[in-house]
Formats: structure tokens, sequence, C-alpha cells
């Protein structure tokens, strides 16, 4: 198997605060290959933003990283200085936030940007790089590209701007694109656009793409592989399609209930309201002993609330949960 | 299930009680917090005694001994006073000279503060609640004022009340005319806080509901908006008193505040200018110095009150 | 265009109320007819004066004539001094301009580099210093400020002056100190101590303005894409920053004709503040009317500046209010 361009490794990382250091991510571990789209999904506060930030290296202050290893294709890059991280940004790993409005600096224009970012990674001249910089404006389909270049953020549409952001994080090629929550700030109309067009850009350049999002619908249109997160750790990886159909972990398997489809409508019209799962994600200063879902576990054992599970690999998914790692296992469910 | 699955900490759904809340646990921690809180509380208090703590009653100035003038610290008058900070020129003593100063600017800065409040508070209630022409009024009005220094408004407005009365009038009515002008610099701040507040609650379900039901509007803003009202504006007044303090000093010293005769920290310090030269440089910095004082212990405790209430900055 | 033409009426408008309080007081405070006539005249003759001097006429006459008059530069006599206000105010209005704009210099030269490296450098020594030191502006009064100085520079050091602005040239109606020693030396204490306050608040807003921006999305994605620090910083953040700081700024000319009257005081400057303080302490009504007027003005002019100058720089502003202006 050719080795993965992205690797983390048991990734931890803390929050100091007043009382005591909180653990945000705990043994967080999982890779993404050439071209492929990892999905990592989970309700808000689950730690899938910090991991984004931590793999680029901005963990900010009271954040930082006490464990494991992040590894680009291959070779170590969580153990490097500011500068050498720097330049990895942008270059080798690319970066699409949330707000497209607020992600471009409101005083300059488009092409300043774009080309201020291609000249500081690569050794071109400025008419080369505004060149580049309007093939990538037509690449997203920006209409007009070259008089585009010359305008402000707020002239655009939100959907341009997307389009503007993801041609600023593909801009230098890098192997690896972080995208956090590309499409939550968007129309509904707009959406999918932007993600049909990640989906393409990342297929010709063999990018390798960790789409966080906590939308399952996006997860299912644009992403080959998924990695659930609860309270800081995966807990359940594999294929999007087998995830979806069928998934080891029971929080898995109730976010994936929540999709509103029009086929199971059809097949469950009995149930009045879209299934929900009871409660909310602990906070990180009241985790559960054990298995941190087991309180809101409907299959929940004895045993989830005196040992946490550790993450089993199955095949090509896995999932950190009693019930994947023993079988059926005989003992009496705690809930009823 | 909720016994086991909860660690040590309080259930998240019960806040801890006040006294082991952010706020007091803040102020414990916080050197500055206490060190502030305890110098103003300090002068609040020698402010409030004053007639029993200062050695000589200055309010009266036929009492004072001219022959007395211009001692320094540490001296003995001409009848066996004791004077432990000297003497101004009129033979007052200074020590308590400063501290009927200081009650005058406490007394003014605090009663101008109230009154900006309460005219911002009652202004912003009416500008947000009626809207339409009376709250475009009153925001233009405050915006127009609010470019203007504090200063300067004060100045103005004690300029036209003298033009306005002869000088004997003026200066016995000059503490109560001393308090609105500096008020009248305030008020802004309040009635937007306050204005932003009932824009936001006029429009929720339970107002709505209650107007239906024939509860007076009146009511629910002044049971439900001043409640939480109560929180910025206190933090408003904190950082607003230093400044207000410092105008009514301010306005003293340039003779247009407190008339010479009552003791004014403010005019202290304009009566020693004339003397710096001939050394008597007590008369001047001495007043001054506790005027500082007063004003950053006032300063320090209002950041220090902005920062502990405001939700955003504690990370 | 539109955008221009609302904030010209503004304008209009609160020059025109501030031309109504001067009116006031021009005209119902003090008796002009008494200043003119004297305590012997008959009653016949008083109303024959007030006749002439139009005192009759309505209201809204006279407030007419009062414009025009103020527009013409007519603002009425001193009662103090005896010299058409007109004259002293333009006598004494280069004095307090010097001191005012080397002050604000002053003020933005230092308090803005400064601000600037508390804000990227947050956790030194020096600047928690600063920060420290900076409250002392805050929490200091000026007059006090100015006393102190002279204190150390001129009683204790001898080495600047405590009064007066030293010998002046004059260039026609203006006068200058900036070209004489003696000049100069005079400027430095009162501008020392107009500038340090606004110096700190200049200083601690760049401050809290800069980490607001720092903290701002597009800082992390510039960060993201791998920009140089100094980029980031300067190029992206500083930018951000100074947009409304410049008009923060401006606005401070408008502080510094409040704090120039504290300043002329301690200081014996002999400048429009101090003229107002006399005219305060003397009633003399009609110096003070065209004070407020004259204030009301230079506060117009500056907030109308202002706001242009923000529409220029900031290519957001500027594109709203034109929009805006296509449709009001």
């Amino acid at each position: 198997m050719t080795t993965p361009l992205l690797q983390v490794e048991n990734l931890r990382v803390e929050i100091a605060t007043r009382h005591r250091d909180l653990v945000a991510i705990d043994d967080l571990s999982l890779s993404i290959g050439e071209g492929e789209v990892l999905g990592v999904v989970g309700e808000s506060g689950a730690g899938k933003s910090i991991t984004g930030n931590a793999i680029l290296g901005l963990l900010e202050r009271p954040a930082r990283k006490t464990g494991g290893r992040i590894l680009l294709e291959g070779r170590r890059i969580d153990d490097l200085d500011e500068e050498e991280m720097r330049r990895l940004r942008g270059r080798q790993i690319g970066a699409v936030f949330q707000d497209p409005l607020a992600s471009l600096d409101p005083l300059m224009t488009i092409g300043y940007q774009l080309v201020q970012t291609i000249t500081t990674h690569l050794d071109i001249s400025r008419d080369e790089a505004r060149e580049r910089a309007a093939r990538l404006l037509a690449e997203v389909g920006i209409p007009a590209p070259r008089e585009r270049l010359d305008s402000y953020p707020h002239q655009l549409s939100g959907g341009m701007r997307q389009r503007i952001v993801l041609a600023l994080a593909f801009c230098c090629e890098p192997r690896v694109v972080i995208a956090d929550e590309p499409t939550t700030a968007l129309d509904v109309s707009v959406q999918a656009q932007v993600i049909d067009l990640l989906k393409r850009m990342c297929r010709e350049r063999g990018t390798a793409v960790m789409l966080v999002t906590h939308d399952m619908g996006v997860i299912a249109e644009a992403a080959d592989r998924v990695a659930v997160m609860y309270a800081g750790r995966v807990v359940e990886t594999g294929p999007t399609m087998d995830v979806l159909r069928a998934a080891l972990h029971p929080y898995s398997r109730g976010l994936m209930a929540s999709i509103p489809s029009m086929r199971r409508a059809a097949r469950e019209r009995a149930r009045a309201d879209l299934p929900m799962i009871p409660g909310a994600m602990p906070r990180l200063d009241a985790l559960p002993r054990g298995c941190a879902f087991h309180p809101r576990c409907p299959v929940a054992i004895a045993r989830c609330a005196r040992e946490r599970p550790p993450f089993v690999p199955a095949g090509p998914s896995g999932g950190a949960c009693w019930l994947v790692a023993d079988g059926a296992s005989g003992e009496v469910p705690a809930h009823a | 299930m909720s016994d086991e699955t909860l660690e040590g900490a309080d259930a998240p759904d019960h806040p801890p009680a006040w006294w082991r809340g952010d706020f007091v646990h803040g102020f414990v921690r916080s050197p500055v917090a206490i060190v502030s809180a305890t110098i103003v509380a300090m002068l609040l208090l020698l402010a409030i005694l004053a007639p029993f703590v200062a050695p000589y009653d200055v309010r009266d100035p036929a009492k004072a001994n001219v022959v007395d003038a211009r001692l320094p610290p540490s001296s003995t008058g001409m009848f066996g006073d004791q004077y432990s900070l000297g003497t101004d020129p009129q033979g007052r003593d200074m020590l308590s000279a400063m501290i009927y100063g200081l009650r005058t600017s406490l007394l003014v800065g605090l009663g101008a503060i109230g009154l900006a409040a309460a005219c911002g508070i009652a202004l912003g209630l009416a500008g947000g609640y009626f809207g339409g022409t009376i709250d475009a009024v009153i925001m233009r009005a405050a915006d127009v004022q609010s470019s203007f220094p504090a200063i300067l408004i004060a100045l103005l407005i004690d300029g036209i009340t003298r033009t306005l009365m002869d000088r004997a009038t003026h200066e016995a009515l000059a503490v109560p005319i001393l308090i609105a002008a500096i008020a009248a610099s305030f008020w802004v701040q309040y009635a937007r806080v306050v204005r932003g507040l009932v824009l936001v609650e006029r429009g929720r379900e339970y107002v709505l509901a209650a107007r239906v039901t024939g509860v007076r509007t009146v009511t629910i803003l002044f049971r439900h908006i001043l409640p939480n009202v109560l929180g910025p504006v206190l933090v408003i007044a904190t950082i607003n008193l230093a400044l207000a303090i410092l105008t009514e000093a301010t306005l003293s010293f340039l003779g247009v505040g407190i008339p010479p005769t009552q003791p004014s920290l403010g005019s202290l310090v304009r009566i020693g200018n004339e003397f710096l030269f001939s050394g008597d440089w007590w008369i001047s910095l001495m007043p001054g110095g506790l005027l500082v004082v007063l004003s950053l212990g006032v300063n320090l405790f209002g950041d220090w009150l902005r920062d502990a209430l405001n939700p955003r900055l504690a990370s | 265009m539109g955008f221009m033409i609302g904030r010209l009426g503004q304008t209009l408008i609160v020059l025109l109320v501030a031309a109504l309080v001067s009116f006031m007081l021009f005209r119902y405070v003090g008796d002009p007819v008494n200043n003119m006539v004297g305590q012997a005249a008959s009653l016949a003759d008083r109303e024959a004066m007030r006749t002439q001097l139009g005192l009759n006429d309505p209201v809204a006459v006279q407030f007419a004539r009062f414009v025009g008059d103020v527009l013409r530069g007519d603002l009425g006599m001193s009662y103090r001094f005896g010299q058409p206000v007109s004259d002293l105010l333009l006598q004494r209005l280069p004095a307090t301009l010097e001191l005012s704009l080397l002050s604000i210099l002053l003020a933005a030269g230092l308090g803005v580099p400064l601000g600037v490296w508390t804000a990227l450098h947050p956790r030194s020594r020096s600047a928690k210093l600063l920060m420290l030191a900076s409250l002392a502006g805050v929490a200091l009064p000026t007059f006090l400020i100015g006393i102190v100085l002279i204190l150390v520079f001129s009683v204790w050091l001898g080495w600047l002056p405590s009064f007066g602005r030293g010998e002046v040239v004059s260039f026609g109606a203006w006068t200058t100190g900036l070209l004489t020693a003696s000049g100069l030396k005079a400027l430095v204490l009162p501008s020392v101590t107009l500038g340090l306050f606004q110096m700190t608040l200049i200083m601690r807003l760049v401050r809290a303005e800069m980490q607001e921006v720092l903290r701002s999305d597009f800082i992390r994605f510039a960060r993201a894409r791998g920009l140089k620090r100094a980029t980031v910083n300067y190029d992206h953040g500083l930018r951000n920053t100074l947009v409304p700081v410049i008009t923060i700024v401006g606005l401070q000319f408008g502080n510094v004709f409040a704090f120039s009257v504290i300043v002329e005081t301690v200081f014996q400057w002999p400048g429009l503040g101090l003229l107002v303080i006399q005219a305060i302490q003397f009633a003399d009504v009609p110096l003070l009317a065209a004070y407020i007027v004259l204030v009301a003005l230079c506060f117009a002019i500056i907030n109308l500046i202002v706001d242009i100058l923000y529409a220029v720089i900031d290519p957001r502003v500027g594109a709203a209010q034109f929009a805006r202006g296509g449709h009001a």
C-alpha cells in the first residue's frame, strides 16, 4: 500500500484553563491518501477544527499539542519551527475556512491577494503570477477573470468569494487541503456548486482533502471516506457508503439516521419525526468515565461506563466501541 | 446514571453558588482589583466621615488663621495649631482642606454620574420603546453631543448659566449646577446601551404576549429590561466616575467650578499654582496627589470590572 | 454624491442649532441697549434705540440678521475687552492652532508606533510597562501634568519657560513661535502636556484595534496561506487597523480644542482657550456666543473631513455610501 499523503498519529491537544488542563483531542489518528477526500464529521465542539488547526500548525494559546505525530508524505511536520512551518503552509498544505467574506482582506483586491500568495511561495515574476491568478479564477468558474482581479471582496457574491478562497488555497498546488466547514456559510443553492468544484480540483491534482463539516449531506456528496469524531476522539472511520448504510458505532448510526432522506421517509412512515440523539455532547471539563458517549447511547452495557473502548480496526473501517470490539458479548444492556 | 458519569466537578446544569462563582473568584485572585477597591473604599469612607476625621473644619472661611498662611508640612502655627500637611495661603489646614475637597469631588462625581445614568436610562427607554421621531431626535442629539469632549460641554453649560444669573446666585447654586453640567456630558452612553436592550426586548414574544393580555408594556420594561441593564450600566458608571471627578477638578482649577470659598481639590491646586516658584510645592502637589490616587483607584477598578463582566474576553 | 449632500445637510443643521443657541444668549441675556446708551437715558430714548437696533423686529428676522452678521464676520463687541470679537478671535487663533497641531503630531507620532508594538508583543515586559504608564496618562488630569512639568523643568531645572509664547514672528495676520529659539522652547512643555493624554489614548486605541484585527478570520487565512509574518502583521494587520484609527485621530482634533483651554490656563498661553475662560469669568456674552459658534463650526468641519476620509480610504464604505446615494 502506498504511503498515505497525510498521517496523523495519536494526536493529543490540551487546552490550559484556570483550573486545570482540558484534553480537547485525545489519541486521534487518521490518514488521507492521494486524491482522497476524508470527511471529518461530528457535532460542534467535537474537536474537528482543532484537528485541522493542529495539522496546519495554527494552534493558538491556550491550546497546544502535547503528543502524537503528524506526517506529510512520510516526513514529520509537527516538530518544525515556525519559519519552516510557514513555508509549508500554502505551498504543501492549503486551507479553506468557513466564512469567505471574513477570509478575504477587505482592503485589498482579489488580484493583490492572489499574487501575494503566489509570489510568496513560487519564484516567479509578478506578471507571471498575475497570469496564473487569472487562469485560476477561470478554472474556478469566475466570469471575466482578468477584470475580476481588480475587484474587492465586498463587490462579489458569497459563492464567488468561496470560489476565490478555493483558488487561493490551491494556487500553489498543495498536496493536502484542509477544508473547515467550507459550505456552512453559503446558501444551499451555492453549496452544491462549491462542493463540486472542490471535488473536481482535488481529483485533477491528486490533492488529499480533509473535509471538516457537521453537515451529513455534504459528507454523503463529497467524501470518499469518513471519520466520525466525538468529544475529541475518532469513534469510527470507514468508506462513506459503508458508514452511511451500516455504521459500526452507535453514535455514527444515530448521525446517519438523522439525515433526511426521501427513501427512508417512505419506509418509516410510522415515525412522526426525525430521529434525534437525546442529550448533548459533554463539555470538556465534564467528560464521563469510560466511553464518552455511553450516557446517550441506546445500547450501552455496564462495561461502557467503566472502561474506555480503544479504536479497533475492522478491515477498511474501524470503531471505538465495546460492542464492535467484543462482538455480541451476552451482557445485559444497562438501558432498556 | 447521573452519579457515575460525572467526576468531581459540579453538575454542569447547576452553576456554583455566587461566592464560588467566576466573578468573586476573579476578584480574589486579582491584586489590582483588591488594591483598587480597597483604596476607593477607604477614600469613600474618609469623605463620608469628613466632619469627624478632619482636624479642622475648613468649610467656614472665618475660622482660618491668615497668620498661619503657607506653612510647610509638619509645622506648628502661631497659636499652637498642628498642621501635619501644612497650610494654604488663606491659613487653612491642608489635611482638612484635602479631606473636605475629597468629599466635594466624590459628591459631585457620584451625583453627576447618578444623574447622567438616570437621564440616560430614561431617554434610552423612551427612544427604544416609542421609536419614531422621538427616537430619531434623541439619537441625533446623542450623536452630536458624543463628538464633544466632556470638559467642553461642562464648561459651556457652566458658562451659560453664569451669564444667566448674577454672581451671588450662581455661587450659592454652584454644586448643583456643576453636577448638572457634568451629567449633561455623560448621559449618552447610558441612553445608547439601554435603547439597544429595549429594542431587543421589544420584539420578544413574551412582550407581545403580555401586550395582548393587557399588561402595560411599561411594567414589562421595568421588570425585565432594567435588571438586564444594571450590569453594563455599572461598568460604564465606574469608568465614567473617574472622568467625572477629574472634570470637576479641572473646572475648579480653571476657576469655573466650585467657588474658591468652598474646599475643592482642583481649586487648591490652582491656588498653589501661583506659589510654585516660591517653593511652596505642597499646596499644589498634595491635593494633586490625592486626586491622582482617587482617580487611579476608580480607573483601575473600573477597568477590572469591565474585563470581569465581559464574557467575550474571558478565555 | 448623494452621500456628500446628506453629510453637508447634517453639518448645516448642527451649525444652525449652534447659531440659534448663540443668538439666544446674545439677544436675551444682558441688555445690549443698556451697554450702548447708559443709565441716564430716558424710556423714550431707549425705545428709539431699540427700534434703531432692530430689536423690535420679529425674532425670525433678528435671527436671520444675526446669521448674516456672523457670515460677514461681524460677531459683535466684547464687553470686557471693548474690541470687536472677530478681531480678538483672529488674534488668538494662531497660538492655539500651533499648539494643537504640534501636540497632535506628537501624540500620533508616538502613539501609533507604540500601540502597534504593544499589540504585536503583548507579553513582553516593556509592553506591560507601557500599558501601566499609559494608565497614568488616562488617570492623571491634564492640568496636574502641566504643573508637575513646570515644577521639574522650570522651577527645579530652569531649562524651559513656564508661561507665554516667547518671541513670535508675524506674517500678516499670523504669528508663529516656530522661528525663534525662545518661541520653540516655550512650545515644548505646553505641547507635551496637551499631547500626553492623547498619546496614551491613541496608543491604547491602536493596541486594542490591532489585537481585534489580528484575531479576525482573514488574518488567520493569511497565515494559513503561509504569508510571511511581517506581511501578515503589517500589510494586512496594520492597514486594517489604521482605517478606524485614522478617523479617531482625526476626531482627536476636537478633543484638543477642549484640552487647550486647560493647557493655556496652566501655561498662560495667549490663545483661544484663555480667552474663553476670561469670557466665562466676566460673563462676556458676545465673546462666549461667538466661541460657541466657532467651536460648532470646527467640530462640524472636522467631522465632515473625517467622514470623507473614511469613505476614501475604505473601499467598502465608499461603495455603500455611493450606492445609497443612488437611491436617496
